[in-house]
Parts: C-alpha cells; sequence; structure tokens
C-alpha cells in the first residue's frame, strides 16, 4: 500500500501513442458498446485508453479502477472532462475490465485521485488539441485562432463551428501531440464544483448490481464451508445428507474447503450449514487472542529495531518531568456490509468472473495461477462493491468462485455468509506500542521515544525475510513533524498465524492513536492546554498546524464546558493530505456520548467537495466503530465473532454532528479515503481524558 | 414443495418455496429483486428491509409462510415513483455512498414518514438506528431525516 503505482506522465504518453498510432479507429468498436447501432458503426476517436468521442458526440470515459462507495466514479471524469471541455452531465461513463493497458487498477492507498490527476487530464487536453488541430487544418486556419467549448472547436476569426463529432475521423489520423499544456487552475470549470454522483440514483431506487446481485444465464449458486482455524484444512467430509436436501446440486472440494452448490442461495447456505467435515486444524488450532497478545508483551522487554533517531534520547535534564506508558489496539474485521461474493463460470479453458474487487488484476492472475491458465483466459469484470474499505484488494472470494466453477463445471455465484465475512480473515493486524517522554519544568518537549510491535503486513504475506527497520509498520511514527529536540522510534515484528491486510488507513489506523495520545499526556504532564503544547512544536509553515489552527477555530476550542463535558485534538497526515480533528464528548459515569466532530483537510486542489466531505464525514463512523467497538477476538486459532451482534459497528444513534472542513489551496492534490481516519481516536480519547482524568490506552474503549 | 401466491410490489407471483424459505431469498433468487439486500441473514443489520402491509419489517427473519397473505413492498416497488420525497432529499443531499444499505434505510424511513399515526422524530431516530451503514453515511441520513420531518413528508 506504501508504494505508489503512479503512472508517470513519460509512461502515459508512451501509453497514448500505442493506442493512437496506427490504430484503425473505425474498426474499434468495444465489446458492450452502448452507441454502436447496426448500419450506423460511428467512427471513434481514442487518443487514450481512458477515452473515447464518436462521431455521434458520445464521449466515453473509461473507468478503469474500483467504485466502492469513495466516489471516484464520478470524480475521475471530471478531470477528462475539464481538459476536453465537454459538459460532464453528457459523459458516458463505462467500467473497464481487468487489464494492464490501463496501468494500475488496484483501488487503494488513497490513490485513484493522485495518481488520475496528471494522466486524465493529459488525456483530455491532448484530445481537445488534436480537435482543435483537425478543425483549424478544416477552415485553413490557425490553431491559436479556434477554441473549443463544450463539446465543439469554435473558430475566433468567423464563429464557425463544428462539433467533435465531426472532427473525430480526421482527429484520429493525426500524430499524437505529447507535452500538451494543461489548463491553469484558476480556469477550471469542472475541478472543484459540486457533481452529483453518478451511481446515486440506481443505488437508492434498489437498481443498481453489486457483485452479490449478478446473474448470468445457466448461473447456480454456491456456499462454502471453511476451516474454523486459519491454516487448517479438510480432512474428510461426509456429504451423502446434504446432497438429498431440497435443491442442493453437488458438493465439490476446493482447496479452501467444501462447497455446496444449489438453486438458490438459501438451498446452498442450507447444505453448507449441515456438512459434516473433518477439520485437520493445523498448527495454529489451539491459538488464542491472549497468545498473540503475549508475544507481543514479550517483545517490551526489548527496544527493536531504530526507524529514527534525533539528538540523544538519553539526555538528563534537571527537573525533567518523564512520563511513560503502553497502548493497544486488536485485529479489526473490515466487514463491508455486501459480504465477499463473486461470479464465476468457466468453459473451454477458460474463466470468465464477475468480481466486487479493488483489486481486479490481482484477481485475474490470482485465479489464473489457481486454475492453471494463461491470464489471457481470464476475463475479470468489475462490479460496483457495497463497501470494501481494504479487504477487497484480496482476490481470495475470487478465487475460491472459480474453483468451484471449475471444479464443478457449473457457473456459480458463490456468496460468503455473514459469518464467513466475519471468520474469514485478512484483518487489520493488532499492535502494541510503548511511548516514553519528558517535558522541562518550562513545558517544552524534551524527549519522546515510540517502540512499535506489530506483524507486518508485508512480511506476513508477500517477503518473509522483511526486517522490521524495512517494513511498512513506521507508518503514522517517523518523520513527525513535531519539533522534539530528542527522539526515538523503533520497532519489532511479530509474526501471526491469522491472515492480515491492508484496512482503511492501515498502520495509520494504530501508529497516531498511540502518539496522539501520548502527545496529549505529554501536554497534560508540561501543564499545556494539549492544542498549544502541539502549537508551539509545530514548524509556522506547516500545513498541519493550519488545519489544527483552523479545527480549533471552527470548533470554538478553549470555550467553557461543563462538568462531564471535554474537548480533545489530533492530528495527522499521509497520502499527500493533512488533517485535524476536535472531537467534543460527554461523559457520565461510565455512559460515553460523542456530541460532535470538527475535522479539516487540507488534500491540496479539491476536485469533487462534495465527495472530500462524505469522504470527511463517513471516516468518523468507520473510525468510531474501530474506536468503541471493534475487536476480533482469536480463540483456537479461528475467530470468535461471527456477526453484527458480537462484531458491532457504530449506529445511528451514536454518529456525532460531523463538521466537515476543507482548505482552498492550489497544492498538489492529495488522497482523501484515509487521512481522516487517523486523528479520530486519539481526538474521541483526549476528550474523554479531557471531561473525566481517564487516559485510554487500549482499544476498543472501555469506560469501566 | 408448496406453492405461494406472493403479492409484491403490487404484482401477484407464484413461487415454490418450502414454508420456511426467507422472503429475502425468494425475492432475490426467485423473483430477482436484487434491490433487497442480504447483510447478515440474522435480523441484526437492516439491510433486507422491506414493507409489510406498510410495515417495515426484515425479509431475512420472515418466512414465505409469514407473508402469504401480506402485501409486501420492495425498494423497486417504491423506486417506481421516483418522486419520492426521500429519493429526491437522498438525491439533493447525496447521502448515499457505497449504497449497499441505503435501500433498508429507505425502507425504514418510508413507512415511518408514510405511517398512518404520526411518529415522533425519537421515534423515527429509534427505528433508523437499527439500520446499520458501514460508510457512516448516518450524519448525512440524520440530515436527510430532519428535512423530511421539517417538510411532513
Amino acid at each position: 500500500m506504501k508504494k505508489g503505482n503512479k503512472q508517470t506522465r513519460r509512461e502515459f504518453i508512451k501509453v497514448v501513442s500505442v493506442s493512437g498510432s496506427g490504430l484503425i479507429l473505425a474498426s474499434y468498436i468495444p465489446f458492450n458498446n452502448a452507441f454502436a447501432r447496426i448500419g450506423d458503426d460511428p467512427k471513434i476517436f481514442s487518443p487514450s485508453v481512458f477515452l473515447k468521442i464518436d462521431s455521434n458526440n458520445v464521449v466515453t470515459v473509461i473507468f478503469h479502477r474500483s467504485e466502492m462507495g469513495q466516489g471516484i466514479k464520478t470524480s475521475l471524469p471530471m478531470l477528462i472532462a475539464e481538459e476536453l471541455e465537454v459538459d460532464y452531465e453528457k459523459i458516458v461513463i463505462q467500467q473497464a475490465d481487468a487489464d494492464k493497458k490501463y496501468g494500475s487498477q488496484s483501488t487503494g492507498g488513497s490513490r485513484s485521485i493522485r495518481s488520475t490527476w496528471e494522466p486524465f487530464r493529459v488525456a483530455g487536453a491532448t484530445a481537445r488539441v488534436m480537435l482543435i488541430t483537425t478543425a483549424a487544418s478544416k477552415w485553413n486556419v490557425l490553431p491559436e485562432n479556434c477554441y473549443a467549448e463544450n463539446g465543439f472547436v469554435i473558430n475566433k476569426i468567423n464563429n464557425e463551428k463544428l462539433s467533435y463529432g465531426d472532427l473525430v475521423e480526421d482527429a484520429s489520423k493525426l500524430p499524437v501531440p505529447e507535452n500538451v499544456r494543461l489548463k491553469d487552475p484558476k480556469d477550471f470549470k469542472v475541478i472543484g464544483k459540486r457533481i452529483h454522483r453518478v451511481d446515486t440514483p440506481d443505488k437508492i431506487y434498489g437498481k443498481a448490481k453489486f457483485g452479490i446481485d449478478i446473474v448470468i444465464p445457466g448461473m447456480f449458486y454456491a456456499a462454502l464451508s471453511r476451516c474454523p482455524a486459519f491454516g487448517g484444512k479438510v480432512k474428510s467430509f461426509d456429504a451423502s445428507k446434504v446432497k438429498s436436501l431440497p435443491g442442493v446440486l453437488d458438493v465439490v472440494e476446493i482447496s479452501n474447503g467444501v462447497a455446496v452448490i444449489a438453486d438458490s442461495t438459501y438451498h446452498a447456505f442450507n447444505g453448507r450449514d449441515e456438512l459434516i467435515i473433518d477439520w485437520e486444524m493445523g498448527p495454529n488450532g489451539k491459538t488464542n487472542s491472549e497468545d498473540i497478545r503475549n508475544e507481543m508483551l514479550s517483545h517490551l522487554k526489548s527496544e527493536g529495531a531504530e526507524f529514527e533517531n534525533r539528538g540523544d534520547i538519553n539526555v538528563v535534564q534537571e527537573d525533567e518531568k518523564q512520563l511513560e506508558a503502553v497502548y493497544e489496539v486488536p485485529f479489526l474485521a473490515h466487514a463491508p456490509m455486501e459480504p465477499m461474493n463473486c461470479v464465476a463460470k468457466f468453459e473451454k479453458g477458460k474463466a470468465e468472473l464477475w468480481a466486487p474487487t479493488q483489486n481486479a488484476q490481482n484477481a485475474k492472475s490470482e485465479v489464473a495461477k489457481a486454475l492453471g491458465l494463461s491470464e489471457d483466459d481470464v476475463t475479470v469484470h468489475i462490479t460496483l462493491m457495497g463497501g470494501a474499505f481494504g479487504r477487497r484488494l484480496v482476490s481470495d472470494f475470487a478465487v475460491e468462485a472459480a474453483e468451484i466453477a471449475k471444479v464443478s463445471g457449473k457457473p456459480v455465484k458463490l456468496t460468503w455468509t455473514r459469518s464467513e465475512d466475519m471468520k474469514g480473515g485478512y484483518y487489520r493486524p493488532p499492535s502494541m506500542h510503548s511511548l516514553k517522554g519528558s517535558v522541562t519544568k518550562e513545558g517544552k518537549p524534551l524527549k519522546f521515544s515510540h517502540y512499535v510491535i506489530a506483524p507486518s503486513i508485508t512480511q506476513m504475506r508477500f517477503n518473509k525475510n522483511l526486517t522490521a527497520e524495512k517494513s511498512e509498520i513506521n507508518e503514522g511514527t517517523v518523520n513527525l513533524e513535531y519539533q522534539i529536540p530528542n527522539l526515538r522510534i523503533t520497532g519489532s515484528l511479530i509474526s501471526t498465524h491469522v491472515p492480515i491486510s491492508w484496512f482503511r488507513a492501515v498502520y495509520n489506523t494504530q501508529n497516531p492513536f498511540a502518539v496522539e495520545s501520548f502527545i496529549d499526556e505529554m501536554a497534560y504532564a508540561a501543564g499545556k492546554d494539549p492544542y498549544l503544547f502541539r502549537k508551539e512544536m509545530l514548524p509556522s509553515d506547516s500545513r498541519l498546524l493550519n488545519v489544527m489552527n483552523v479545527a480549533a477555530e471552527k470548533s470554538g476550542w478553549g470555550k467553557k464546558l461543563p462538568e462531564g463535558r471535554g474537548m480533545g485534538i489530533a492530528i495527522s497526515d499521509g497520502y499527500e493530505s493533512f488533517c485535524a480533528q476536535v472531537a467534543e464528548v460527554t461523559v457520565a459515569g461510565n455512559r460515553l456520548k460523542i456530541d460532535r466532530y470538527t475535522s479539516v483537510i487540507d488534500c491540496g486542489v479539491v476536485v469533487n467537495p462534495d465527495s472530500v466531505e462524505a469522504q470527511l464525514e463517513g471516516a468518523i463512523g468507520f473510525a468510531l466503530s474501530a474506536a468503541l467497538k471493534g475487536s476480533i477476538t482469536i480463540q483456537n486459532g479461528g475467530t470468535k465473532e461471527s456477526n453484527f451482534d458480537d462484531y458491532s459497528i457504530l449506529t445511528y444513534d451514536e454518529m456525532p454532528v460531523v463538521d466537515a472542513h476543507y482548505i482552498v489551496n492550489d497544492f498538489k492534490v492529495g488522497g482523501v479515503g484515509e487521512v481522516g481516519i487517523a486523528a479520530c481516536a486519539p481526538a474521541l480519547c483526549n476528550a474523554i481524558f479531557a471531561a473525566t482524568g481517564k487516559r485510554i490506552r487500549r482499544l476498543p474503549i472501555d469506560l469501566i | 414443495m408448496p406453492k405461494y401466491n406472493l403479492n409484491v410490489n403490487n404484482k401477484k407471483f407464484i413461487v415454490e418455496a418450502e414454508a420456511e424459505t426467507p422472503l429475502l431469498w425468494i425475492l432475490r433468487d426467485s423473483l430477482g429483486l436484487t434491490g433487497t439486500k442480504y447483510g447478515c441473514g440474522e435480523g441484526i443489520c437492516g439491510s433486507c428491509t422491506v414493507h409489510i402491509d406498510g410495515k417495515a419489517e426484515r425479509s431475512c427473519i420472515l418466512s414465505a409462510e409469514d407473508v402469504k397473505n401480506s402485501s409486501i413492498t420492495t425498494i423497486e416497488g417504491l423506486g417506481e415513483n421516483p418522486d419520492h420525497p426521500i429519493f429526491k432529499t437522498w438525491i439533493d443531499l447525496e447521502v448515499s455512498q457505497c449504497g449497499y444499505c441505503q435501500p433498508g434505510q429507505i425502507m425504514t424511513l418510508a413507512a415511518m414518514l408514510d405511517d398512518k399515526q404520526k411518529h415522533s422524530r425519537k421515534e423515527i431516530d429509534d427505528a433508523m438506528s437499527t439500520v446499520l451503514c458501514r460508510c457512516g453515511t448516518y450524519h448525512r441520513i440524520r440530515k436527510a431525516v430532519a428535512k423530511l420531518v421539517e417538510e411532513g413528508k
């Protein structure tokens, strides 16, 4: 998640040139082309893999990423519309299948806008320049005498105009220019505008097709039973009873367990529940959460590998006030409202999948590997998804569906039960944090050390030899903007048999909780207001300082509050964005009410303001579920929790008012999906401390 | 297998199903009405909410037998009138994110607002608190509820 898959401008131009040069555009009618009519094949101009303009004036933007609620299906095409000079409302947005020609399609790491910011605008601008050049040559004038507006090229000399559709055939014969000039941000007409989401109407009328809603001809329904312990496998199973149940057609074993195929989801689920399976629980069949916690505790005695060192952490000053604390967080399940599922068909050596995936190219390669196919023989269609939060970056559900389709010879829709989804792993890893610090008698920070102990997702899943100092568990620990003279950051890795993966904001759901809570502890030790204590430690030109100042102002930081109420502040950065949050709470005994959050983001240029605000608001809801409730318990090697009753999430009545703000500036565009998560838990715990004097150091919060 | 005459969205359907078959799967798999979502299967999350004789109910814990004499409305039925004030407000305030729970949110609210009895804001809020959203759209749902209650819709 750390390594960006940013498509550089150079690479993009290459792609553009390949698809533009020698392309017989008129013959290029893509699959599912909504506007191709028999006897009236439109000519198509496609100077980029992301864009098609046809002779009927239909502009199609190819949306190559995954829409999971974050709004990019709406905002990515805005980038092309801006430079192309077309009416956004008239653009046709077409979901792409998995294909390397698009560059990375992995939708995670708050990267979608960041990585398309340049290539999509270049695609629009390149097409615009070519259309203008074509019109100019038709009119025999210089391109400088022409401009593009609202789908037309206009001749400045005589106001003559030609629609883009009139120009595409000739434009497609031109070489694709390089280094086209992009608009000055002050001339933006689309970027920065509140555009309504293109997918909302279908979603609210019940028409939108999520992965779980896909039906293909001849399809059956499958449910899978997996080993209750991670790393275990099937020893033997008895399907005789299940095969006689109504609607059950087949029972097959695949690499992840035993699948029941039936004529409905209900019959498949019923059959699954009746399977008698003798499981080999594997080497971790007795492991419990406490064992994993004890391993983290055992690391506390050492000091870990060094991530960062400033000044001298061993410096001693007379009258310095020292403090230390240990923070910890548990495993978390993503638990999107739509459980994992996938439709798969295997026919004549080729697999075709309809997958709610954030990582379609990975699904394609994993399915090819599992089925022994070439990637060219695997087609992955990306569907809408009912939340993802990182869970759908892993392709296990797609591989399972493909295996069931292959082994059974039937097209199937595999649907995980909620219980399978809860127990299915790839959780946010747990972590433990040892923090030590000191403040001078003048109330200035003197020392700060943070030792993080956690499993590394990269090590567990991809590179067994990865060491702590090269791992990603440092995310949110190093390069803090706080100017503390003596600072040391260290870390240790633990291993776990429990499958872990990326969770919205990844290690930024963990490290900033510890850091921003402990900075608060230092502020109180220094006898300072937590906002002012932070302010004194931040450079004057810091964007973090700026968002924090705005958050303090908007929240009315410092106002007098009655007893039992408190405000807490926290800041975080990442994904090239900056965020500050103030939480306001009321605590009566062990009853906590979260009254309000003020969340301020600086994400550089804002593409769709409404989406940015929605992400900030939603981030509070998502992060509060983790802070207040989320915890996955490992019992006998598997997961204890099985549904939303024992893994509960935030409810409507618990949701605070969220006052979301963004800073208006022209800085480079930053990510917005995750940065609003990190400060949420520490701001809340700092507010609880302000209200009660009780310091929360372990999540989920327990006030008793 | 028994046959059931079901009245869904003012249309009559004959469905073959065991008596205990959850309405959810009849709607989704037999009738192709996939707007009603599977979330938990145990009546906890509210994604599968439909109207049974005008009242919001969880279709995952109702059986074919339970609803054989009832009038059933799904989100598709409500969606036949896109001018419904709830839809307009949902679009105006851009409530939805991933959208998966939204049919359940909307059906729950629609039953409270359409009901002949006057529901208090507290009763409406209590009803809405039973429908889960993982994207955290509650803040905007509350704005939408406030707007609709105020307008007396």
